[in-house]
């Protein structure tokens, strides 16, 4: 019964979102489109974070990974956006699996340090190997590559459709995963593995398929950022884009699939306003952080679902 | 040169790297320690000793070495007077949480470093050194004072060692981080140890960079590379154990001068960073660390 509703809710989300972008002028429908990006990228890591209690600090890798994976073909190879998306996602996939295989034989603390510490080794290896990454200066990503269906990427509106296509498809996956048998799982897991674990799940394994559809999301995320605004650089594997997601869902709401969505267009506008008005912007960051530590724990809808909504998802 | 005394001189640097990573380190491996805090923002306090050394410098006229040791005393001060108020206003509200500090800390360092580029400035300013000796070696000659850093910071971590191994604030130190609540029912106030441990690990971390900048410059993103390279340090040396600090401070140095030096930085860094990741998943006591 409630079923019904929460899928209803969710839809009129992404129609309004499509609305907004299709009507709102050239400036703010670019600004969407960058959101929606991000918010594939929060949802990915809500998942993890948010359902699994899977705190990453290493979040960065795995999109990077799908940047690199989507923009070094594009540019090596002239590959276009339809595999070269797919190639990105396969690699934070694949990278997910590499590093949680292993960082996932350790929790809490040390669960965060280890994401944290491959996500610097890979950050460090991208400026490595310089001659095939681009190194500091990263690359652009040729226009040819940017097509999709001959539709240029580089337009506003091909642009804002792509991105809100991916967040739907995107929204839509996480909705029908979170309210399936292994959402359960997952929360079984954040709340209390022992117990989990007696009830016959095997929890290292269930939490590798969440990081490895998390590096996925982050993988996708990343592809698309490549390409719908193309720019490639290892400035997005440094630790600030692994902060970013978690802040995200810590405004938005840690376990809420539209968490991430209303946590990425905050403080988006947070920062653009915060921009315009100080040259401090990175200040303000710091200081939500701290606050939302502090005072709102739960996060936006975390304080909605605690009030007023007792089974949204 | 001839590979004998080029590997001399990359053991030298890597020598003055262990020092003034083992300062760095012992704060962060103390706050670990006592208080089960990762102190992401430790970096940062880092840098603050290296910014205001600087102000210092140029503040405090005379002799290059009067405002040195004007430095060293007023640059942990300040520092650790910082750290306790983030101890009050942010740590202690969140009683703790190890996962909520983390996030709180993160969020201090960016306001930490937003402070500086605001404050200071984007560019990197060189401190005067206390004295320009120069040690004549037969191959090539080395900066008199960098030897000083590392005989300084073997004096401060021996303090460091005598303070909690022998004195009544390192017992009550000693006994908060076996059992806070045991520490709690004998009396301490297990607070008040809190802040002084979260201070003196920042001030620690401010003697060391002032004790670095000279050899360097201060520059408002160089708190990064020490926190990295502190954790590193902390974790191989087996999370809060003095002794395996230092030890480990000694080998991530000497081979990060010699890797750096041979091959390249990048490779150095890409390489400690993979082993920590890899210490922590198949040996979280680190590698000199008793297991439990």
């Amino acid at each position: 019964m409630t079923g019904g509703r929460i899928w209803a809710l969710h839809l009129a989300v992404l129609v309004a979102l499509l609305a907004a972008g299709l009507l709102l002028p050239g400036y703010h429908s670019t600004n969407l489109a960058r959101i929606l990006v991000l918010a594939t990228f929060a949802l990915g890591y809500n998942l993890a974070f948010g359902y699994t209690g899977l705190l990453s600090l290493g979040h960065a890798m795995f999109f990077a990974a799908g940047m690199y994976g989507a923009g070094l073909p594009a540019w090596h190879w002239g590959w276009e956006a339809g595999p070269a998306l797919l190639t990105g996602a396969a690699a934070g996939g694949l990278l997910a699996l590499l590093a949680g295989s292993l960082a996932l034989r350790t929790a809490g603390v040390s669960f965060m340090i280890v994401t944290l510490m491959f996500a610097q080794a890979f950050a460090l290896s991208l400026l490595y190997f310089s001659d095939w990454t681009g190194g500091d200066d990263g690359f652009a990503v040729p226009t040819t590559a940017r097509l999709v269906f001959g539709h240029a990427l580089s337009a506003d509106v091909p642009r804002f459709l792509a991105a809100w296509g991916v967040f739907a498809l995107g929204l839509v996956i996480a909705l029908a995963l979170v309210c399936s048998r292994f959402g359960r799982v997952m929360v079984a897991l954040r709340e209390n593995e022992e117990r989990a674990r007696m009830l016959g799940i095997n929890p290292y394994r269930a939490k590798l398929q969440v990081l490895v559809i998390s590096g996925i999301y982050s993988g996708v995320a990343g592809a698309a950022y490549a390409l719908l605004f193309g720019y490639v650089g290892s400035s997005f594997a440094s630790i600030q884009y692994s902060i970013l997601p978690m802040l995200y869902v810590l405004l938005g709401g840690a376990g809420t699939v539209l968490g991430g969505v209303i946590g990425a267009a905050g403080i988006f506008y947070l920062t653009e306003w915060a921009t315009a008005l100080t040259s401090a912007w990175l200040f303000l960051v710091g200081l939500a952080l701290v606050v939302l530590v502090l005072f709102l724990p739960k996060g936006v809808l975390g304080w909605v679902r605690a009030k007023l909504w007792r089974n949204l998802p | 040169m001839a590979f004998g005394p080029f590997l001399l001189l990359a053991l030298m640097e890597g020598l003055v790297t262990a020092a003034v990573l083992s300062l760095a380190a012992v704060g962060l491996s103390l706050v670990f320690g006592v208080m089960r805090v990762v102190n992401v923002a430790h970096g940062e306090f880092f840098m603050l000793g290296a910014v205001i050394a600087w102000f210092v410098s140029t503040m405090v006229p005379g002799p290059a070495w009067l405002a040195f040791a004007a430095a060293l005393i007023v640059a942990p001060v300040l520092v650790a007077a910082l750290a306790a108020m983030v101890d009050g206003l942010v740590l202690k509200r969140l009683s703790y949480n190890p996962e909520a500090t983390i996030l709180a800390t993160i969020g201090v360092m960016y306001m930490i470093q937003q402070a500086a580029l605001s404050y200071y400035g984007p560019d990197a300013r060189p401190v005067l050194a206390p004295f320009s000796w120069r040690l004549q070696l037969p191959w090539f000659g080395y900066s008199g004072y960098k030897l000083f850093v590392v005989l300084a910071a073997g004096l401060v971590l021996l303090a460091v060692w005598l303070g909690l191994t022998r004195s009544k604030a390192g017992l009550v130190m000693r006994a908060t981080q076996v059992d806070r609540e045991v520490a709690q029912a004998f009396g301490i106030n297990v607070g008040l140890v809190y802040r002084g441990v979260f201070a003196l690990g920042a001030g620690l971390a401010a003697l060391g960079a002032v004790l670095y900048v000279p050899i360097s410059q201060a520059h408002y993103l160089m708190g990064h590379d020490p926190l990295l390279l502190s954790f590193i340090v902390v974790i191989i040396g087996g999370l809060g154990s003095l002794r395996g600090t230092l030890v480990a401070a000694l080998v991530i140095g000497l081979s990060d001068g010699v890797i750096s030096m041979f091959f390249s930085p990048t490779l150095a860094k890409i390489l400690a960073t993979l082993l920590v990741g890899l210490v922590l998943v198949f040996r979280p006591q680190g590698l000199f660390g008793a297991k439990e």
